[in-house]
């Protein structure tokens, strides 16, 4: 076996692009590969929070009254809010990237800007909702309070079942985890918007923003999950 | 190889153990045969060109499903061995355990207690009911073959029917801490005569000590598990409680700033609410042994204390003969029997 | 001393380049900030070689408790039980997260890996260079947590224990979620490059099975690793916040945590050992000068291999609670994992078959790979047999069985890879003679130090033990004499490896005679690895003398 001689140097005869990285031989191979990387880091992130959503149901089916009887504590219209402020941003990123292939610089920096403006929505709203549950005592089981509604008690200690303080460590984790998720897409929308501005991107190469794309869906997606989890059980 | 064999169950295990023991072999020296034998007889001579054998579908196949259905006929035999272990006959006597950092309390039908130490008629299923009041531990019996982790929060069982007497060994197999290689009891498997016997006065061997109440005091030091924590040379032992050695007779002072003397008050008092007094700069870790010591158990622990302490006041004398004891009342349990009889 | 090879190196006509990769650019900060996937590999070896020299040393102190019941040496106790229960813990922890999951795929499969896919480089560099910091990080971490308190749950962090024990354990589940993250990354990476940077010609069926065994344990990385990451998570979370999901005392299951621990921790055992696997299907071929019998077989085992991982988890908690049903069927698809073992060693077999073998330093390792892996093997079989594994399970017997599959399998592997690829990676020919010996007697003491073993779980010694019976002394104290003989074939090992850093270049470009593309390139590699763009023109191991068209 032998090598022969391909010219190997022609990868750099991409002069026009100063995107494309050297150890690929073509942009369309640099896109394609980003892309599978992108799909398996959000491989990565469902079985992340995965692992929260299987703790969730073995935890509601131990206490199935208590989650029933916690989850009226939760303000729905708030979460309703929040959920069509999600879809709202969806479709503003959607747009963006459209913006993107169709070479709509100023169109993509104004969509980038809405969702990141529905993003400081979703987390005000967010801000709103966990200050309300401090005051309330509304808490992982060791901080939990009762509230007037809550009917189970532990049989042994005869204390307030730790069931519901169970729900609130569960929505803590999860909607936590997920509002850093919003937090970190925000920064990274902030930072591909700025490059947008500077005229970074064009049909030929809209990498990030396709990328980012595909992750702030699945932001949202969750929280498709989540809403009904938390706000709508039965 | 194994253990000796304590039940009929034990004897099933090691048929089938023996069988994997002897497939294994065959199947390695098959194995090194080929791979040292291959290495030797077609070892290097410069030159030789090597048949360019890519494979054969055949032999493929064959080595995929002849292991296979040597899998499938393993997994049913260790099946049907692991069945009858699973569920215990019903007629079988129940004994509880309660498994804690690092002892294992055993009570017995009629509310007897004991510490370290478990007692079973021969010839009769006994079922284990077991839960941990702290972390997990796992009641192993080597000579049984029988093994169930120990949970907090919940109940496990195990069962066997030892068949041979004399005492076998009980250690724990699920790590827990500092002193989970300490956590050991004795199954001793009696005749029914000596079970009974056993009901009724915790055993006959104490009857060997009667005139030694500081060496039955030390047996009870060992065995009830007071060693893993109070050591008897003076030494402290982390995260244990304080040394036995030269405390009979002094004034303690305890965490909240009282002063207590050591007497005998005091050891039966810490015996059975370990947390009224705690001596100062010691955690408040010692369980309970209400309702697990007879008398003539405690009156060896005070003698036994009694005999490593050497301050000047003296103290209240120890007994020096002891006397047959009154069979512990099941009904003044604290805490550590909650438990009870639940099922 | 001459090397004494007996195959006829491969010079070629190709002078040596003046830059290559080691050279090419200097100083500390060019390492630091590389993104060349040979410069991280390296970075990455001398990572887990410390790893494993500091977990190896923890080993030593554990076997030198064990010495004698009263564990004392010249009338002192060497370490109370407490420091024992911590070393060992650190020992499992320090071997599994640090060394044995990074050491083939990030370090050897980093340097290796793209250069027998004929590519530049890794599919995302930077990702690359990350993770190893990431691995840094966790690195710090876990040391620190060494420092300020310790931690004495052992590496399986088992609820309540962990979540009520003293010591420094919050800090070591974060050091190892972060360390979970390091291993994603490199995994994302891994796959993306051999799905998207093969050269010109290079099909699924012609990559070599080295790469088809680091691809499986990049898709485990990918799929099992962030199952870990939320369950130390949520340990974490328990310790500081009680949130009741794993605490009895607040409600929580215990078992859960082992459910969702080996759901992570089982496929991990396949990240440990496929890679070992995918080495040796390099070694064999190589140095029999045949072609690998069964490529598919091979290939398709890697794969098979890593899906049965994810559903066998619950094998390991057979004593430990769960539903008799959820025993059983564990139980059968346990047995399932001995098929595809079993091809690969059957294939590996008929690969020797008729072959011209040479019995190199790589080749020894290799021979004791299938010797120490059938034992790890056949010993599976006890465990994963419901009335044996009941006696078997959680005393040495398992201890034995998995170091012969961990140490036995993957790091043997491991090192004999590292023999293998140590001219191409230095440019440096290490001493064949010391090479072998070294290989001898860590073959000999590995199996003092752990058959032993298998005979004292039969007897019903628990692992983790501090203090034990009297009986057990004797098989106690021969395991800890075989420790000391491993010791020195490790050292004698290493001693020699390293001494060959300090001659000029002297490795030829293909001094194994092998067939993969990474030979094609010179020893050690220029930066951007080929001088010109390989294409493969006859599949891997086509020993036939006549070069045949593709």
């Amino acid at each position: 076996m032998s090598t022969t001689s391909v010219d190997i140097h022609q990868p750099h005869g991409h002069p026009d692009d100063p995107h494309h990285q050297h150890h690929f031989a073509t942009m369309e191979q640099q896109f394609d590969t980003s892309k599978i990387g992108m799909w398996l880091f959000l491989a990565t992130e469902v079985l992340l929070f995965g692992g929260l959503f299987v703790g969730f149901g073995l935890m509601q089916a131990r206490y199935p009254q208590e989650f029933v009887e916690a989850h009226e504590h939760l303000q729905r219209p708030l979460g309703a809010l929040n959920t069509v402020v999600l879809l709202v941003s969806s479709f503003t990123m959607v747009m963006g990237v459209l913006s993107a292939q169709r070479n709509d610089k100023k169109k993509l920096v104004l969509f980038l800007i809405l969702t990141i403006i529905c993003a400081g929505i979703f987390l005000t709203v967010k801000y709103f909702e966990y200050s309300h549950k401090f005051e309330e005592h509304l808490l992982p089981p060791r901080w939990y309070h009762a509230q007037p509604g809550d009917t189970v008690k532990d049989p042994y200690t005869g204390q307030i079942s730790h069931g519901y303080g169970t729900f609130f460590a569960f929505y803590f984790m999860m909607t936590g985890l997920h509002g850093f998720h919003i937090l970190v897409g925000m920064i990274l929308l902030a930072w591909i918007a700025v490059r947008a501005h500077r005229g970074e991107f064009s049909k030929e190469y809209y990498t990030p923003v396709d990328l980012i794309g595909l992750y702030w869906h699945l932001v949202d997606l969750i929280w498709i999950y989540l809403f009904p989890l938390y706000y709508l059980i039965k | 190889m194994l253990p000796p064999q304590g039940s009929a169950y034990a004897a099933e295990v090691d048929t089938v153990y023996m069988a994997l023991f002897w497939l294994s072999v065959v199947l390695f020296l098959g194995i090194a045969v080929c791979a040292i034998g291959f290495a030797w007889r077609y070892r290097y001579k410069p030159g030789r060109v090597t048949p360019h054998q890519t494979h054969n579908t055949m032999l493929e196949i064959i080595w995929s499903v002849i292991p296979l259905l040597l899998c499938i006929g393993i997994f049913f035999w260790g099946l049907h061995g692991w069945m009858e272990a699973a569920v215990a006959p019903g007629e079988a006597m129940e004994v509880q355990i309660v498994a804690k950092k690092w002892i294992w309390q055993f009570e017995y039908p009629d509310g007897t207690r004991t510490v370290n130490e478990l007692h079973v008629p021969v010839n009769k299923p006994v079922r284990f009911v077991m839960t941990s009041e702290d972390v997990i531990h796992d009641f192993f019996v080597p000579d049984m073959r029988t093994k169930q982790d120990i949970v907090p929060g919940r109940y496990t069982q195990e069962w066997f029917t030892p068949t041979v007497l004399g005492v076998h060994h009980v250690t724990c197999a699920e790590y827990c801490g500092k002193g989970h290689s300490d956590m050991q009891a004795k199954l001793s498997v009696d005749t029914d005569a000596d079970y009974q016997k056993f009901m009724e006065t915790g055993g006959t061997e104490w009857e060997d000590y009667k005139n030694n109440p500081a060496a039955w005091g030390k047996l009870q030091w060992e065995r009830k598990g007071c060693s893993t924590c109070h050591s008897i040379d003076g030494t402290r032992i982390p995260g244990g409680g304080p040394s036995w050695k030269g405390i009979w007779g002094k004034m303690e002072e305890m965490n909240d700033g009282r002063k207590v003397l050591v007497d005998q008050d005091y050891v039966i008092e810490s015996e059975d609410f370990p947390q009224a007094k705690i001596v100062k700069g010691f955690e408040p870790i010692m369980p309970t042994f209400q309702g697990l010591l007879r008398s003539h158990e405690r009156q060896g622990i005070i003698a036994f204390i009694k005999s490593l302490g050497n301050d000047p006041n003296g103290g209240p004398p120890a007994p020096t003969v002891l006397s047959l004891p009154p069979k512990p009342q099941p009904g003044q349990q604290a805490q550590g029997g909650a438990q009870g009889q639940a099922k | 001393m001459e090397h004494t090879l007996t195959t006829q190196p491969h010079t070629g006509d190709r002078p040596r380049p003046a830059k290559n990769y080691l050279n090419a650019e200097k100083g500390i900060w060019s390492w630091m900030t590389t993104v060349d996937h040979k410069r991280i590999g390296v970075m990455y070896l001398v990572g887990v070689l410390s790893a494993f020299f500091v977990g190896g040393i923890f080993a030593l102190i554990v076997r030198l408790t064990l010495l004698t019941p009263s564990h004392k040496l010249f009338g002192k106790v060497l370490i109370t039980a407490q420091t024992y229960n911590r070393v060992f813990t650190l020992h499992g922890a320090i071997m599994v997260f640090l060394f044995i999951i990074p050491s083939v795929p990030a370090a050897l499969g980093n340097f290796v890996m793209p250069l027998m896919l004929g590519a530049k480089d890794v599919a995302f560099p930077r990702l690359n260079l990350a993770s190893f910091y990431l691995w840094v990080l966790g690195a710090v971490m876990a040391v620190c947590s060494m420092i300020f308190g310790a931690v004495d749950t052992g590496w399986t962090f088992y609820t309540p224990y962990s979540t009520t024990t003293d010591g420094a354990v919050t800090l070591m589940t974060m050091a190892v979620f972060v360390l979970g993250f390091s291993s994603i990354f490199t995994g994302i990476n891994f796959v993306a490059t051999v799905h998207k940077l093969r050269a010109p010609g290079i099909g699924w069926f012609d990559m070599p099975l080295f790469v088809w065994g680091i691809y499986s344990t990049a898709i485990i990385q990918v799929l099992a690793t962030p199952v870990l990451g939320i369950t130390l998570a949520l340990l974490a979370l328990e310790r500081v916040f009680s949130i009741g999901i794993f605490d009895p005392k607040l409600g929580g299951d215990p078992v859960l945590f082992q459910h969702f621990f080996w759901f992570y921790s089982h496929p991990a055992v396949y990240i440990m050992i496929l890679p070992g696997m995918a080495i040796i299907s390099e070694l064999i071929p190589t140095f029999s000068r045949k072609t690998m019998f069964g490529y598919r077989a091979v290939a398709y085992s890697s794969v098979s291999l890593a899906l049965l991982s994810f559903i066998v988890w619950g094998h390991h908690l057979f004593v430990a609670g769960q539903s008799q049903l959820a025993n059983v069927i564990f139980s059968a698809l346990t047995f399932l994992v001995a098929i595809p073992s079993g091809v690969k060693m059957f294939n590996w077999l008929g690969t020797m078959y008729k072959g011209n073998i040479s019995l190199e330093t790589p080749m020894m390792y290799a021979i004791s790979f299938l010797l120490l892996f059938a034992i790890g093997g056949l010993t599976g079989i006890f465990l994963g047999t419901l009335s044996t594994d009941v006696h078997l399970t959680d005393t040495y017997f398992v201890v034995a069985h998995f170091h012969y599959v961990m140490m036995g399998g993957t790091v043997i592997a491991f090192i004999g890879g590292l023999h293998y690829w140590w001219p191409k990676m230095t440019g440096r020919m290490y001493k064949e003679f010391w090479g072998q010996v070294g290989a001898v007697i860590v073959f000999i003491g590995f199996n003092m130090t752990f058959l032993t073993q298998f005979f004292l779980g039969s007897q019903g010694m628990p692992r983790r033990y501090y203090n034990y019976l009297d009986q057990y002394q004797p098989l106690h104290a021969f395991s800890t004499v075989g420790s000391w003989v491993l010791g020195l074939g490790l050292f004698l090992t290493a001693a020699n490896l390293l001494a060959s850093l300090r001659k000029p270049y002297d490795a030829p470009d293909n001094p194994w005679g092998g067939t993969t593309l990474e030979w094609q390139t010179s020893s050690p590699p220029i930066t951007h690895n080929f001088e010109d763009q390989p294409v493969l023109e006859k599949a891997p191991y086509d020993y036939r003398p006549e070069p045949v068209a593709h």
